[in-house]
């Protein structure tokens, strides 16, 4: 027996089964019908149009907000997120040296007092040289998620919201850059670019990235571009402009939130793939990704030099997969 | 059946051009094939232009790419800059991959779907959350670090593998490389199946096989995971060319002679017939992939109908 | 909708032997994240062979509950049987191996569930479905297994059944598909079948083929059928006594003539009076007032105390047993010194009985 749509602002907009007691008007299902349709003239007496989409909208956020808060997952990940952020900008915090300085009679040798994580493969600190690593792949993170979350969710939200051929056209362009794996088209890309700043590789990320993110804020447009207030909020003459601004992005928003989270980890896990590659990063940025490259002809004898930047990159891009994960679970209920 | 066929067939002909474009277009326009050819010498000015005439490159971009597709559907790739026909490089570099590959697949089914389907059926349970969290951990650990790291583990300290691979690569020496390669995957098909089974194993007709009295195992293998395996099919057919993305990093870490391997030797010394051959039939088989589970999808759910 | 025309064939008080089905003081609970849910509490009911009973209740009054409980697929976790018998020919099914109990699930005992495309599986056969049954509980071959599901869809009238068996749920209506899952439960020929909401998907017309059916085979296979309904007309015509829930009792059980003729419990008086009749056109219908309650914070005393129409008191404070009814206007109490089979779970019972 399908369930009646529910009306404006009414009921639960995740998927929990609506409480007895709490639901304003019984949603009818397999009851006795006779006698519900009474308690629905009785107690369902909220005018209509009462709370209207934000107030939706608005519980949905404070209902994941409670539901995050509660969540060991979320507050680990948001803590390791915090402490890159801090070191990302300023790094001379927790490490006071500096990350070129080079003793060459030290290279490759492991830790000692003071030097916690040994040297590499010139001599340098190891440790200062991860805690500096941190800004590039922040930085890459962080501009590239933006960069891609903006174009992505702006195409994807007019064409799914427009429709026609513009929406047909977009989807063909997605396609094609989404049949060049994304690695060999960074190799093929970005070799050709003989600058090894942040900026080439976020643009390239950016050009890549963005069709993934336009996919769902167009399957997320097209679906709340069907629900009923919005449909009323039409038929009482509202423009275009205030339908996208007021009534859709805001419930659209929450898909493109937790997929651009999960982005921003495989997006820094990808600028150190790149940057292994010898095509990403280049010294003298201070990269993880170079830093494992390096490294990595020297693990039969040092394994130290590629375990350190290796695993302060594998908790950092969990760390924001980790957050994307808890964000969506708390969005979304049913996935449990 | 047919017309669909049919169609998927003409909606990839754009995007098989897109897509081999755009790389024609990056090789070819951004880079300076001839001055990659001579390397740090300056290039005698009339080879130079012997080369130009006869890769067309003084001609307009969209026409050097009609002259270089109307070769390939002649069979012809063009010459690698060191002599060798570029069909001879695939010859010896596709097996290798694609047996790469196939490992990684079997790999990814086996344990992944196996991982999915215990976890989902134990839903918020101590395993259940133990996977998703290993899971989370290995999405997390970028190839080329889990390559180095199992490489070191399984090749160097405890000897039990061969670090690096022959130049043609048996099945027993890609088995590791094909883990490293499958790992990622190998997670989301595991949360793949989790999420499906664990949707699907309260949906009715789970229910219905219970009461009719059915084994436990029967209601798992016979209704619980066909209808689950649906999606999960779909990503592994998906994947592919991530897979062979992959391929990229980890042929490089075993020193497999593979399509990775070319087309990372490709780029580095700018090697354009060679990047642009194999990057073309790489589009293609992800294309053709792409449209095997779009058929397979219909011989899984009978409900799909195509017009 | 009015009074049934003709005593049922198998009187209640006929056989003081066992009954097919005894179901004794089950108890149901929920385990959820927020709290237990209370969602059986203390339901009894017995089940003859070749009688039909009604469960009567809304959603989320139990009945289905206690249908999953008695075949055990009750979902575990969250749900959990804590107390109580299920005496099902003879033994109790809820001491019985968890094999032992899957053998008599399908073969003794079957069920049929509301909605058909949902309970059939979408990506098997309805031959594979339907021969599966054969298959598993008989040991027959694949291929025979295929001849016998010819067989039952021709017993359920399934226009050209030998064509059909390898085409999928989507493929049939609404009806046919509800058709495939009544020849699903009696694919083994069981002593027992509940079907849960069978026909409620259905469109009207549909629905009286579907329970002619239904009563049909069940009048041939001699089954005992337990029939899970709020649609008060359905039962009137099919069923022979009537177990009325509410928050996971049952308030009142009666023969079905005695209910309709005089309800003993202020609820069962409340749904009889919303349903809409010819006679009373024009007038405004009567609905019971408020909402069932949560089954987390069941109400002290008599659960319905709060949409009570009688309610005082004592009905605040003490929960009210099933008390025996004396009914001297039914056929079985003649003499109107009980013994008639009809409990309610009413204080006020007698002036509930007496009200017209």
């Amino acid at each position: 027996m399908p369930e009646p749509p529910h009306g404006p602002g009414q009921g639960p907009a995740h998927g929990l089964p609506p409480d007895p007691h709490t639901a304003v008007a019984p949603t009818g299902g397999p009851a006795l019908d006779l006698a519900s349709s009474e308690a629905q003239t009785l107690e369902g007496g909220q005018p209509p149009g009462g709370p209207g989409p934000e107030a939706r909208v608005g519980s949905l956020w404070s209902d994941a907000w409670r539901d995050l808060r509660r969540n060991p997952v979320f507050i680990i990940s948001a803590l390791i997120i915090l402490f890159l952020i801090v070191i990302a900008i300023w790094p001379s915090l927790i490490a006071s040296g500096s990350p070129y300085k080079a003793n060459l009679a030290k290279a490759q040798e492991g830790a000692e007092p003071g030097h916690p994580f040994g040297y590499d493969v010139q001599g340098r600190d190891l440790y200062t040289r991860v805690v500096y690593g941190a800004r590039a792949s922040i930085v890459v993170g962080v501009c590239a998620t933006a960069g891609a979350a903006l174009l992505g969710s702006l195409l994807g939200g007019l064409a799914g919201f427009f429709g026609g051929w513009g929406d047909a056209v977009l989807s063909r362009v997605a396609d094609i850059f989404f049949g060049i794996p994304i690695v060999l088209g960074g190799l093929v890309f970005l070799s050709v670019i003989t600058s090894g700043s942040v900026w080439p590789v976020v643009g390239f990320i950016v050009l890549l990235g963005w069709p993934q993110i336009s996919r769902i804020a167009r399957g997320s447009v097209v679906t709340a571009k069907q629900n009923d207030y919005v449909q009323a909020a039409r038929a009482l003459g509202a423009s275009n402009g205030r339908l996208l601004l007021r009534h859709i992005a805001p419930n659209a928003v929450a898909p493109v939130i937790v997929v651009a989270t999960i982005a921003l980890g495989t997006y820094i896990s990808l600028e150190a793939t790149l940057s292994y590659l010898g095509v990403g990063l280049k010294p003298p940025t201070v990269s993880w990704g170079i830093d494992i490259s390096a490294a990595s002809t020297h693990i039969r004898n040092a394994p130290h030099m590629l375990l350190w930047p290796a695993g302060a990159l594998s908790i950092t891009v969990l760390a924001f997969i980790m957050l994307g994960d808890a964000v969506r679970d708390a969005l979304d209920p049913k996935l449990r | 059946m047919g017309r669909y066929v049919i169609r998927r067939l003409l909606q990839m002909i754009p995007v098989f051009i897109g897509s081999t474009f755009l790389i024609f277009f990056m090789v070819y326009a951004l880079g300076d094939p001839v001055a990659a050819l001579f390397g740090d010498r300056a290039p005698d000015p009339a080879t130079a232009a012997q080369i130009r005439e006869d890769l067309y490159l003084d001609e307009p971009l969209w026409k050097q790419y009609l002259h270089y597709m109307g070769q390939i559907f002649q069979g012809d790739f063009g010459t690698a800059f060191n002599g060798q026909p570029v069909t001879e490089l695939m010859a010896d570099a596709w097996p290798v991959t694609v047996r790469l590959t196939l490992v990684a697949i079997a790999f990814e089914i086996l344990i992944g779907i196996t991982l999915g389907v215990l976890s989902g059926l134990r839903r918020g349970r101590a395993i259940d959350t133990t996977v998703l969290l290993l899971s989370l951990i290995v999405i997390s650990i970028p190839t080329f670090v889990s390559g180095y790291v199992l490489q070191y583990l399984c090749g160097i300290k405890w000897n039990t593998v061969s670090p690096t691979v022959s130049p043609d690569a048996p099945l027993n020496e890609l088995l590791l490389p094909g883990v490293v390669v499958g790992l990622v995957s190998l997670a989301y098909v595991t949360r793949l199946t989790r999420t499906s089974i664990a949707e699907n194993v309260r949906a009715d007709y789970v229910r219905t096989a219970l009461a009719k009295g059915l084994p436990r195992r029967r209601v798992i293998t016979r209704h619980l995971l066909r209808n689950s395996l649906i999606p999960v099919v779909t990503f592994i057919g998906t994947d592919i060319g991530g897979l062979m993305g992959g391929a990229l990093v980890t042929e490089r870490i075993f020193n497999i002679h593979g399509v990775g391997y070319q087309l990372y030797q490709g780029v580095l010394r700018q090697n354009s017939p060679t990047v642009v051959g194999f990057v073309t039939v790489l589009v293609l088989v992800f294309l053709v992939a792409n449209l095997l589970v779009d058929l397979l999808y219909a011989v899984l759910d009978p409900r799909i109908r195509y017009a | 909708m009015t009074v049934v025309n003709e005593p049922s064939p198998h009187p209640a008080t006929e056989a003081p032997a066992e009954p097919l089905l005894d179901v004794r003081d089950l108890h149901v609970e929920f385990r959820l994240r927020d709290g237990v849910s209370q969602a059986v509490n203390g339901v009894s009911y017995a089940v003859r062979a070749g009688e039909t009973l009604a469960v009567l209740g809304e959603s989320g009054s139990g009945k289905s509950v206690t249908a999953q409980a008695i075949m055990g697929i009750l979902d575990s976790p969250p749900g959990y049987v804590t107390a109580g018998q299920v005496r099902f020919q003879g033994r109790d099914l809820l001491t019985l191996g968890r094999e032992e109990r899957r053998k008599v699930r399908g073969a003794q005992m079957a069920m049929i569930f509301q909605d058909a495309l949902s309970a059939l599986n979408p990506v098997v056969s309805v031959g594979a479905q339907l021969g599966e049954m054969f298959e598993v509980h008989r040991g027959l071959s694949r291929k025979a297994a295929r001849q016998r599901a010819i067989e039952l869809m021709d017993r359920v009238r399934i226009p050209a059944a030998a064509q059909r068996v390898g085409d999928y749920p989507h493929q049939f209506s609404g009806g046919m598909r509800q058709r495939i899952m009544i020849a699903m439960a009696m694919a083994l020929e069981p002593a027992l079948i509940i079907a849960d909401e069978p026909t409620t998907a259905l469109d009207v017309t549909v629905q009286a083929q579907v329970m002619e059916l239904l009563a049909e085979l069940r009048r041939e296979l001699d089954m005992g059928l337990i029939l899970i309904t709020h649609d008060l007309g359905v039962v009137a015509d099919v069923a022979d006594t009537i177990a009325v829930m509410y928050a996971g009792r049952i308030v009142e059980n009666a023969p079905v003539h005695d209910l309709y003729r005089a309800p003993a419990h202020p609820y069962t008086r409340g749904l009889l009076d919303s349903i809409p009749r010819l006679d009373q056109k024009g007038q405004e219908l009567y609905a019971i007032k408020g909402l069932p309650p949560n089954l987390m914070h069941i109400p002290p005393g008599c659960p319905f105390h709060p949409r009570c129409p009688r309610a005082r008191d004592v009905c605040r404070v003490d929960r009210p047993p099933l008390y025996e009814v004396t009914d001297p206007g039914s056929v079985a109490d003649a003499g109107g010194v009980g013994g008639g089979g009809r409990t309610s779970a009413c204080h006020f019972w007698e002036e509930t009985l007496d009200d017209e």
